[in-house]
């Protein structure tokens, strides 16, 4: 008896968005008197980082450091309608309809500062520290709160902006398939290495490496909370979770977090991760979004290197201790595969 | 994490002052001293609680629900049954005119499937509606199941959902299953030197958040209702709400956002009607939450997806075509899976160029809870199959797996199965980075390709194609069919939608995409003027207020208008 | 039924309540007391996120009756910071960005602080035997981990990318 190492590998790419369009998202921002910014949406930060990300786009499109911009949601009365986060689409959906809001609110500012310094708004700059001047003459300047008052108190303009973002819903053809589903794709590839216990069936996570294209990454922080809790999520989905271990028999279900299996954190495996920039032409900034696929690749590279390890092909998930068991001894005995590369 | 900056530099515009930057998350003070405001943590005074009475049994025809003694019982304020739903049947694409309407929900004169809700106590406690909920007296008539997909198109299969009598999601009001064909399979087929056929089962999977699904529903003044929502989508759940408790979307005032985990399990609405209604019929607030067993149990779970795979492939290693049948597990109900086979025929056949495809994607009806959209909706399952079959197909023409995935690998140009030219397109160098950190020896061949050059050309045709009427609904006998004519060369069916293109991008060169009117952020101890520089690619300053940056206006397209829950037309 | 007094000290001040006497102590927190810090999130003790500390010692709320605390100190996640002064653990957790959805935030402070609080210089190993009861569906556990570890180290995050 013995275990044995193995290691194989997925490519994947990943759709952004709802696949047939007709998924809008509105954002509205406004200043107050002092030049702080607001942006009311009705997204959902359900751990993904909706909040964050769209105060970076924001501030970015704005000009004024990322502090100075508060995102407010989710709440009917104020935020306007958006379709939900799902489908990998908040980043992309939302991020844009910010892009537009902020765009907007950053005209009016620019013009009221022109009329402050008595020039030209297309001459004017942002330092992005909460200062506009005139572009190549620093010292002609006006803090975006100066400008944010006086255009509140004195020249009574509103430093506000609407942003929407709307691929059209299409249709689909019904005997071909054709279609015009969304066109932000990410991508990725991952290398999984196992061990695999001929005696009992166990599987052990060794360790992963992985590279991911995202278009642009808006935060690399919450991007690396995304990809490791998505490959952690992989690892569990790969070889512990089921509802219904006998499916498609309903009976046996887990009523509960010590009957439903999920790896603990005792049963991590190191993983390193390496991101590629392919801006989406029609991303915010180019960012696509990396929340769903993270767990994509994990499965079919935990599987292939399982078969790489004892030989045996497990089709149905989870890849439980059980099904290796009866595929090594249907095979009679394990039946290793070449080895391939070096150490993670 | 590390960063690979040197591939695509030159579509990058990386001189950015937020974007790019880990900055620490605005939510992160509240969720770490416990202030994160999630939709339980409000206080009311004189909450209700609401439990629901689930079905013991997975297909049954309701004979006789008794609930007297329930009534009866201490603390219990109101009782609510299938007739006092005021739209008691809804879809949750309906929203988008997509589907019918086929889910109760208190089920009124059949379950079909084990815990669907038919009876809701309202009650002065937790404690109080359970003990009550156990005084509830239903009687049932137990009715034939069926729980295997393929079962369950047979003929003389029990009928689980009544909207759908061939127990599939019917596409386009004329098929039991969305078709993709692209090329000709079986000359595919016959031109290849190594079939490789499987089998596939993705199994269920319960997305368990640690937050369970739940909401609170009050009076508000001004005869509104505030409910605090854990929806992933807030006007998503909003417009189901006012559908099913029959209200205008501005008597309801939502409130969420700050969700404990989603993964999918979130978009249902699952409490919120009765949170609401609950709050209608009694006057007081009313909290409707899961417990433990019941989100594992019934709170809706990624759906299970069986799938064959078959691939023919040439002597060098090129797929030359590729078939796939799969059935989605949609449970009693359809919830969203009707839309998750759709954006799987988008999908396939994977990240690859392969010049005849063709799949048969179902949505299947079974006496289990309803499935729905879990993170990776329509693609987890089919990537796993997916990749382990590449597996398999590099091992039969003896290739080494990650060549096998460069050599068929699509890129920018290619015409994609769904008839779209690929764009943007990253997959081989993401197999070179990952072969190149694990050390695993590709030659030097696949090293030098590039998703930016060799596609195109005569990959970006659309070859002939043979279609068929396979599967007319109703007639499970045409499943098997010939094809009925070939479309020729270049048969394009559904207009192109405009696509949005941001500003400071070309057609399939983005150079720096999307990057809006802003100066770099250049540090006050950077040399002395001229400090600041124009940006480097398209810098088109604000004259005036600049129009939203409006992606393309929306092509007038069929259903182009008819998206919005809340504003638009809304089919009951 | 009846309902019975309780009194104990909630963060360092002493509060009271009214609660059934099969009431269990996160009811009793959460909607007698408006201490909205540990969550539901099984009502069973398999998740970990209602725990608290009852006279320093890590307990799960939802499997403790409330009449049981009479007279305990009782501290939650709401009274972890020092005034506007975060507990070096919150610190440490905002620094790995230990959180995301941020339900399960409250029961793993309270898990790591009762480890801290006994043993100032835990290993990996014993981190990972401290959070074993508390359910993370975002993070992968990885960032929590590394968040204690430095917490205890005393020292600045380190810079992981």
């Amino acid at each position: 008896m013995a275990r044995f190492r193995g290691r194989g590998m997925a490519s994947v790419n990943y759709p952004i968005g709802m696949n047939l369009g007709g998924d809008p998202s509105q954002a509205l921002i406004h200043s107050n008197p002092d030049g702080k910014f607001t942006v009311a949406l009705s997204a959902i930060d359900l751990g993904q980082g909706m909040k964050q990300v769209t105060r970076q786009v924001a501030a970015e499109t704005l000009g004024v450091p990322v502090e100075d911009v508060y995102v407010d949601t989710a709440d009917s009365d104020t935020g306007p309608h958006d379709m939900g986060s799902f489908a990998s689409r908040g980043t992309h959906r939302m991020g844009n309809a910010v892009i537009a809001a902020a765009r907007e609110a950053r005209g009016v500012l620019m013009e009221a500062a022109a009329e402050e310094l008595e020039v030209n708004a297309a001459d004017l700059v942002t330092d992005g520290k909460g200062n506009i001047h005139v572009k190549g003459a620093p010292s002609r300047s006006i803090t975006v709160r100066a400008t944010a008052q006086a255009a509140q108190f004195k020249q009574g303009k509103t430093i506000a902006g609407r942003g929407i973002f709307l691929i059209p819903l299409s249709s689909v053809d019904a005997e071909t398939g054709e279609m015009n589903p969304n066109t932000a794709f990410a991508h990725a590839c991952l290398v999984a290495d196992v061990e695999v216990d001929d005696e009992t069936g166990d599987v052990s996570v060794l360790g992963m490496s992985s590279a991911y294209e995202l278009g642009r990454v808006i935060n690399p922080k919450m991007v690396e909370q995304q990809l490791v809790g998505g490959a952690w999520m992989g690892i569990s989905h790969a070889l512990y979770e089921t509802p219904e271990p006998y499916y498609p028999n309903p009976d046996h279900g887990p009523r509960d977090f010590n009957e439903y299996l999920m790896p603990g954190p005792g049963d991590l495996a190191p993983y390193s991760i390496t991101i590629l920039e392919r801006p989406a032409p029609d991303g915010p900034f180019g960012g696509k979004g990396p929340g769903e696929m993270c767990a994509n690749p994990v499965l079919p590279a935990i599987a292939n290197a399982v078969y790489n390890a004892v030989g045996v092909r497990v089709n149905d998930l989870p890849i439980t201790p059980e099904k290796i068991l009866r595929g090594i001894k249907a095979n009679g005995g394990a039946k290793p595969q070449h080895r391939r590369g070096g150490a993670l | 994490m590390e960063f690979r900056k040197d591939l695509f530099q030159n579509e990058r515009d990386d001189n950015l002052n937020v974007v790019g930057k880990g900055v620490q998350r605005q939510d992160m003070p509240g969720h770490v001293t416990g202030r994160s405001p999630f939709f339980d943590d409000h206080a009311f005074e004189g909450l209700l609680h609401l439990k629901v009475v689930r079905s013991p049994h997975h297909h049954a025809r309701i004979r006789r629900i008794d609930t007297s003694a329930a009534e009866r019982a201490p603390g219990v304020k109101r009782i609510l049954r299938g007739a006092d739903v005021p739209v008691n049947k809804n879809t949750l694409l309906s929203l988008i005119n997509f589907g019918k309407d086929d889910e109760p929900t208190l089920a009124v004169d059949k379950v079909r499937y084990k815990g669907e809700p038919i009876v809701a106590i309202i009650a002065e406690s937790e404690a109080q509606a359970l003990a009550a909920r156990a005084l509830v007296r239903v009687e049932y008539d137990p009715l034939p199941t069926v729980f295997d997909v393929e079962e369950a198109l047979k003929p003389g299969a029990p009928l689980v959902n009544d909207t759908y009598p061939g127990n599939t999601f019917e596409y386009h009001e004329k098929y039991d299953h969305q078709k993709l064909r692209f090329g000709d399979v079986e000359r595919g087929f016959s031109m290849a030197e190594f079939i490789v056929e499987d089998r596939y089962q993705m199994s269920p999977i319960e997305h368990a958040p640690t937050e369970t699904n739940g909401s609170i529903a009050a009076p508000e003044q001004n005869d509104r209702f505030v409910v605090h929502s854990c929806a992933q989508g807030l006007f998503f759940s909003l417009g189901t709400a006012a559908k099913i408790v029959n209200l205008d979307s501005n008597r309801l005032h939502f409130i969420g956002g700050t969700v404990g985990g989603g993964f999918g399990g979130k978009v249902d609405s699952l409490t919120e009607p009765l949170s609401i209604l609950g709050a209608m019929m009694t006057g007081r607030p009313v909290r409707y939450v899961l417990d433990r067993e019941e989100e594992m149990l019934y709170g809706s779970p990624r759906g299970a997806e069986r799938i064959y795979i078959k691939d023919g492939i040439a002597r060098d290693g090129r797929i030359l075509a590729r078939h796939i049948r799969s059935y989605f597990d949609a449970g009693a109900y359809t919830r969203l899976s009707s839309y998750a086979a759709i954006k799987c025929t988008a999908h396939l056949p994977g990240p690859y160029t392969i010049p005849n495809v063709a799949s048969d994607i179902y949505v299947v009806y079974t006496n289990r809870c309803p499935s729905t959209a879990m993170r990776g909706f329509g693609i987890t399952a089919v990537d796993f199959a997916l990749e382990v079959h590449m597996d398999k197909g590099a091992e039969a023409c003896g290739m080494d797996p990650m060549e096998f995935r460069i050599l068929n690998a699509y890129r920018d140009g290619d015409m994609k199965a769904h008839r779209r030219v690929a764009k943007n397109t990253a997959l081989i160098e993401c197999v070179q980075v990952a072969a190149e950190k694990a050390r695993w020896p590709i030659s030097e061949e696949a090293k030098r390709q590039s998703s930016l050059t060799g596609g195109g050309g005569a990959r970006a045709e659309i070859p002939a194609t043979p279609i068929d009427e396979n599967g007319r609904f109703g007639r499970p006998d045409t499943r098997n069919g010939r094809s009925t004519q070939t479309l020729p060369a270049g048969t394009m069916r559904i207009p192109m939608t405009k696509q949005p293109i941001m500003e400071g991008s070309t057609d399939n060169r983005a150079k720096p995409p999307a990057v809006p009117q802003y100066e770099p952020y250049r540090p006050a101890s950077a040399p002395p003027p001229p400090a600041y520089q124009p940006p480097p690619a398209p810098a088109p300053a604000p004259a005036a207020a600049p129009p939203p940056a409006a992606p393309a206006a929306p092509a007038s397209q069929h259903g182009a208008h008819r998206f919005s829950s809340i504003f638009g037309t809304r089919r009951r | 039924m009846a309902k019975v007094p309780v009194q104990f000290r909630l963060n360092g001040s002493d509060r009271a309540a009214f609660a059934d006497p099969a009431d269990n102590l996160l009811t009793v927190l959460r909607r007698g007391l408006n201490d909205f810090g540990p969550k539901y999130g099984c009502g069973q003790g398999t998740c970990g996120t209602c725990s608290v500390l009852i006279d320093g010692e890590l307990r799960l709320s939802c499997l403790t009756l409330a009449a049981a605390c009479e007279g305990a100190s009782i501290e939650t996640v709401s009274g972890m910071a020092d005034g506007p002064n975060l507990h070096p653990l919150q610190n440490a957790f905002m620094e790995h960005f230990a959180a995301q959805c941020g339900f399960c935030t409250p029961g793993m402070l309270t898990a790591a602080k009762a480890l801290l609080d006994r043993n100032p210089n835990p290993s990996r190993e014993e981190v990972i035997d401290a959070i074993a009861g508390n359910i993370c569906r975002c993070t992968g556990y990885e960032p929590i981990i590394q968040a204690i570890l430095s917490a205890a180290r005393g020292m600045p995050a380190q810079r992981r990318s």
